[in-house]
């Protein structure tokens, strides 16, 4: 009986061995081992046994059992192991052969400038503020002490509206009056910047646009000074530009502002050694600053004695232009997709 | 304004690298646009005699010149110009010769002769704009002959700035007023003219005079007299700085004029004496329709806000400040001068000049005011170089002056404190002292008197400077910008985005991240355009003064100008661009009361290639980032949009009526053609002012309940006129409470289905928070949805 079991189980091996499939396995260990299996058969003689050998039969049985078992399990994992491997070699796919698809969109060119502008500033501690585009002759120049017929009136190009009293209203020619309607609408301290949009009679060329934008920053608190302003730039001027670009302030003009300075930094191109880009100076002039004259602080009824403040200003379009090295402004408002998705 | 370095050194002995001095005037607010080296470059540049003028054998526009540069040899050279004749002097650039242009003189072949240099004309030498023909030297030169050609005529190397003067910097329109500026700041004497001129012949008293009617428009004129003056031409060194800095001479007299208002910031005016009837003149402002004839030879006619000077008879001979008239110019056979030196109101030459379109040299300096106190230096400056050219000419003695108003000039109060707290630096009254007396300005009490403030007279050529802050702002510029200190302002504030501008990042963010690009279109439109987009309902806002046409309206919509980017970009084969833009809209219908139009924030986007419901997904996607609640989509007609494919989106979560916020769907397919658009093009357009004028951006938490969720599924013949949205509110509010998602899992139109009706099949998804729902439950739910639908809607539930 012994030899019987030996028998089963060399052929049982061999048996599962040469399975093909999960099925088959499956197929052998119920004849192997199953209630109606070889295995069982054999358990059901133990009974007329000696207890001696029944007992040497019973463990024989059990060890052909597991050594059953075991082949079983082995065949089992080999077989599913290749069912697998053939099912993810079915699954292959090639992950460069891509068809056309949508991707991001963009964010206009202008829109990225100003939302870094703005980041900027509002970890300096600025809020953002914004007005309206189309504007009254008050706001955008008489509160800015440019009464009518002032000759600085010269210095910008303004389109005036078919609506109300004949040139009185007007599309803003720069953002500074959103500083008057910021200390209109609040009580100092002030801390804003004003991006937005702003307009000028100006033929469209390379360097000009009859609508572009600008951003305008406006501090007033007790006890600011020159000084003040003249830090925030620098403070601005690093963290926009990075910290080796560093501002520099010149005497300059503007009916709302007094001292009035000229904004330079040094040139992004050549890092201030000179070139091309900045006329060989080492410079590039970015905008206009200076101390709120009292003449505005006066129009929106703050006491200049009490009260200081500085403002400064600049475009927006230019930055853009001059971070991508884009040399012509009208490209920023062709619309083509090509080029907003460049960015 | 231009200055030479040679003037400027007139006046203060300056010294050193020339761009470091050019530095200086930058960092005082007169910033150097240019600055040229003169006079250099001209080594090898001789003086030659023209022997002989040959024609050249086989050209016609090239000649053969021989030259004599000292040696009695003739050297032939080919020259293009003809203007000289035999025994002039003209400069020779010899072999070697590089010119100030860069170019190298060569022995070279023209035309199959020799040409042993070049024969130069001024703009070559660039001593001048002259290129008519070869620059012909005084005879005086003769004993010259091969002499190099700057030291024969005496040309210096010499430095030529462009300044940009600021508009409140009248004394800079000058050349002292620049050296005066430049002196304080280098720490040296600035010396004024004194010009000396003997006068003779009869007095003015009596054959001259001045009346101002309108004391408003003149603070002071000033004539004098100038007798037997010869009018030809200036001496070389007087016309080549007039040159240089810009002006054409023109006569001896007009030169001298010129020359005047360069170096001393004062516009004067000269008369021919014999045609000015008695010497007499009259200042008033003009009459309405006046006319004069000016010595442009242009006649124009004038308004009463410009100021003129007119004749005993009334005849304007002048527009005040701005421009001289034909009648009494200076000629050549002018023997008698009336010289007028006058200060005029600023503010009326602005108006004038800008009403006339005349902005002269005069006027600009007018405008910003120039120096009552200094016309007298100037007359006599003017007479000292009348003298200098023509010593036979004499000076009347005396000057006839009459007044009107001048500009009040009261010493201003100046707080040393206030200084030093508006620039941020420590100033003591004897810094701003220090820093303004250089510069002209007068200080009455000891500096830091008992009150820490000090009194300030303003010099006379400071018209701008009227107050304490103007004061400051000079102590600042003589103190130096960069070496007051910097730091960052004290107090603490906080930095942050408005809600309003969060939502617009949300915005762009989100349709950037479902593939659209931001454009920006110009908010100008052409006058159709609106129409053309079937927007011609509401009246637009025009512009007053457009640069052209197709940019005279304002945007009513951001539609119109979106449809062109599509246009545009279908024309250059970027097929599909999905473009948005935030921009503001104006409107015709609501004006202000200060006449200012209504002006709201649009969002539009436009997706070419997709159909009406992906604007609605991109709708939808938008709520959803937003947190808006109650919005939803009413299929009625909108002006521009597909009849059958587009809707109102408005919100209905209030207790008031339905709020409009936009509209969604397609472009009308004959407004696509109006534009040339090929494909299908979807559109969104939201009102942000009223969206974002909603509550939203709330989100309360809802537990996730720890239960199993069971499906059911239910599919309605709904008839197409009924929208699914109406039976999925109906679902909802009969699912009750435990419905916790709903979705349109299938749409069908076909065999099965009735004519004019589709298949919705919707999956409801029941879970309650406490517990496990039985079928029971679902079935309950399931029995009411169906009941609710059919009994509202012409709907019946598929088997």
């Amino acid at each position: 009986m012994i030899d019987d079991l030996h028998d089963l189980a060399s052929a049982a091996t061999a048996r599962i061995e040469a399975a093909s499939s999960l099925d088959d396995l499956r197929a052998l260990e119920a004849d192997l081992l199953g209630k109606k299996g070889r295995l069982a058969e054999v358990k059901k003689q133990l009974g007329g046994l000696e207890p001696d050998e029944r007992r040497a039969v019973g463990q024989q049985v059990n060890d052909v059992r597991t050594t059953i078992e075991t082949a079983v399990g082995a065949k089992r994992a080999e077989l599913e192991g290749e069912a697998r491997r053939a099912r993810l070699e079915a699954e292959r796919l090639d992950l460069t052969e891509l068809g056309p698809f949508r991707g991001r969109g963009h964010l206009h060119l202008v829109t990225q400038t100003q939302e870094r502008l703005e980041d900027v500033f509002v970890g300096l501690g600025f809020t953002v503020s914004e007005g309206p585009e189309v504007e009254t002759d008050w706001y955008n120049f008489e509160a800015l002490n440019i009464p009518p017929s002032h000759p600085a009136r010269g210095m910008w190009d303004t389109l005036y509206v078919d609506a109300g009293a004949p040139q009185t209203v007007l599309l803003r020619t720069h953002t500074s009056p959103v500083q008057i309607r910021v200390m209109q609408r609040q009580e100092p301290p002030i801390y804003s910047v004003m991006p937005g949009r702003v307009y000028r009679r100006d033929t469209a060329d390379a360097s000009h646009m009859p609508v572009f934008h600008q951003i305008e920053g406006l501090v007033v608190d007790r006890g600011i000074s020159f000084a003040d302003l003249a830090g925030t730039l620098e403070a601005f001027t690093s963290a926009y530009f990075g910290g080796s670009i560093h501002s520099r302030l010149r005497p300059s003009y503007f009916p709302f502002t007094e001292p009035s300075a000229e904004y330079d930094i040094n040139c992004v191109f050549c890092e201030g050694r000179g070139c091309r880009t900045c006329g060989q100076t080492g410079w590039l002039e970015l905008g206009g600053c200076g101390m709120v004259h009292p003449n505005v602080l006066a129009a929106v009824g703050l006491d200049s004695e009490t009260w200081s403040g500085f403002a400064f200003g600049f475009g927006i379009d230019r930055l853009a232009l001059m971070r991508h090295g884009v040399d012509d402004i009208r490209e920023l408002f062709t619309n083509d997709v090509r080029f907003l998705s460049e960015f | 304004m231009k200055v030479l370095l040679s003037w400027l050194r007139e006046f203060a002995p300056f010294e050193g690298d020339p761009v470091e001095l050019g530095e200086q005037m930058s960092d005082l607010g007169m910033a150097v646009e240019s600055l040229d080296v003169l006079g250099g470059g001209l080594d090898g540049i001789v003086v030659a005699r023209v022997l002989a003028l040959r024609p050249h054998p086989n050209a016609d526009k090239i000649q053969l010149v021989d030259v004599d540069t000292g040696d009695g040899e003739p050297l032939q050279i080919c020259c293009g110009a003809f203007n000289m004749a035999v025994g002039d002097l003209v400069p020779l650039a010899t072999l070697g010769t590089v010119m100030p242009g860069g170019m190298a003189i060569e022995r070279r072949k023209m035309r199959g002769e020799w040409s042993n240099g070049m024969l130069c004309s001024g703009r070559e030498l660039e001593l001048g704009d002259d290129h008519s023909g070869i620059l012909v030297l005084p005879p005086a030169l003769a004993d010259r002959l091969g002499a190099p050609f700057a030291e024969a005529m005496g040309i210096e190397a010499d430095v030529l700035y462009d300044l940009e003067i600021n508009p409140n910097r009248p004394d800079a329109m000058s050349v002292a007023g620049v050296a005066r500026d430049l002196a304080a700041r280098m720490g040296l004497p600035f010396t004024p003219l004194s010009p000396a001129v003997p006068e003779g012949g009869a007095a003015i008293a009596g054959r001259a005079s001045v009346t101002i009617h309108d004391p408003e428009l003149c603070g002071r004129f000033l004539v004098r007299i100038l007798e037997g003056v010869q009018v030809g031409d200036s001496p070389e060194w007087l016309a080549r700085r007039l040159t240089l800095l810009g002006m054409r001479p023109i006569n001896s007299i007009v030169d001298i004029s010129n020359y005047v208002m360069l170096e001393l910031g004062q516009p004067n005016h000269t008369y021919d004496l014999d045609k000015v009837p008695g010497g007499e003149l009259h200042v008033r402002w003009a009459r309405e329709g006046e006319t004069i004839r000016t010595l442009d030879d242009t006649v124009r006619t004038l308004r009463s806000t410009d100021g003129v000077i007119a004749d005993r008879s009334d005849h304007a001979i002048g527009i005040a400040g701005v421009m001289g008239g034909a009648s009494t110019e200076i000629s050549a056979s002018t023997r008698n001068v009336l010289l007028e030196m006058a200060w005029w109101a600023p503010m009326a030459i602005a108006i004038s000049s800008a009403q006339l379109g005349l902005r002269s040299e005069a006027s600009m300096r007018f405008e910003r005011g120039a120096d009552p106190e200094g016309l007298e230096l100037a007359a006599q400056r003017f007479a000292e170089l009348v003298a200098a050219g023509a010593p036979t000419s004499t000076l009347a003695a005396g000057t006839v002056v009459a007044e009107g108003d001048l500009p009040s000039r009261e010493a201003i109060r100046v707080r040393t404190e206030r200084v030093s707290a508006l620039l941020g630096h420590p100033f003591t009254g004897e810094d701003v002292r220090r820093l303004l007396e250089p510069i002209g300005f007068v200080f009455d009490q000891a500096a830091d008197g008992v009150d820490g403030e000090q009194l300030v007279r303003i010099p006379s050529f400071r018209f701008d400077t009227t107050t304490e802050t103007d004061v400051i702002e000079e102590v600042a510029r003589h103190h130096g910008y960069s070496r007051i200190g910097r730091r960052m302002p004290s107090g603490v504030h906080a930095g942050r985005l408005s809600e309003r501008q969060r939502d617009r990042r949300t915005i762009r963010q989100v349709l950037v991240g479902l593939g659209l690009d931001e454009a920006m279109p110009m908010p100008f439109l052409a006058p159709g355009d609106l129409d053309r987009a079937g927007l011609g309902e509401i009246p637009p806002v025009t512009i007053a003064n457009p640069l052209a046409a197709e940019e005279s309206v304002l945007r009513t919509s951001l539609r119109a100008g979106l449809l062109k980017a599509i246009a545009y970009n279908e024309s250059h084969r970027n097929e599909g661009a999905q473009l948005f833009e935030i921009g503001k809209v104006w409107s015709g219908h609501r004006i202000g009361p200060d006449g200012v139009p209504d002006e709201r924030e649009q969002l539009c986007a436009v997706l070419a290639g997709v159909d009406a419901h992906d604007a609605v997904r991109t709708l939808r996607t938008l709520l959803s980032a937003l947190a808006v609640p109650g919005i939803g989509i009413e299929q009625v007609a909108v002006p521009g949009l597909h009849p059958t494919r587009a809707g109102e989106v408005v919100a209905t979560g209030g207790d008031g009526p339905p709020v409009r916020l936009g509209a969604v769907g397609e472009i009308d397919p004959s407004v696509l053609d109006d534009f040339g658009i090929a494909a299908r093009v979807a559109c969104l357009e939201l009102d942000l002012d009223a969206l974002l004028a909603l509550p939203h951006g709330e989100r309360p938490y809802a537990p996730i309940s720890r239960y199993p969720s069971s499906d059911t599924d239910l599919a309605f013949e709904v008839a197409d006129t009924v929208p699914a949205a109406d039976v999925e509110a109906t679902i909802r509010h009969s699912a009750g409470p435990r419905l916790v998602d709903l979705r349109l899992f299938d749409v069908y139109r076909g065999p099965g289905v009735a004519a004019a009706h589709r298949s919705l099949a919707y999956r409801l998804r029941f879970q309650a928070p406490d517990r496990t729902l039985t079928d029971e439950d679902v079935a309950s739910a399931r029995a009411a949805v169906i009941a609710a639908v059919e009994a509202t809607h012409p709907a019946r539930l598929r088997a």
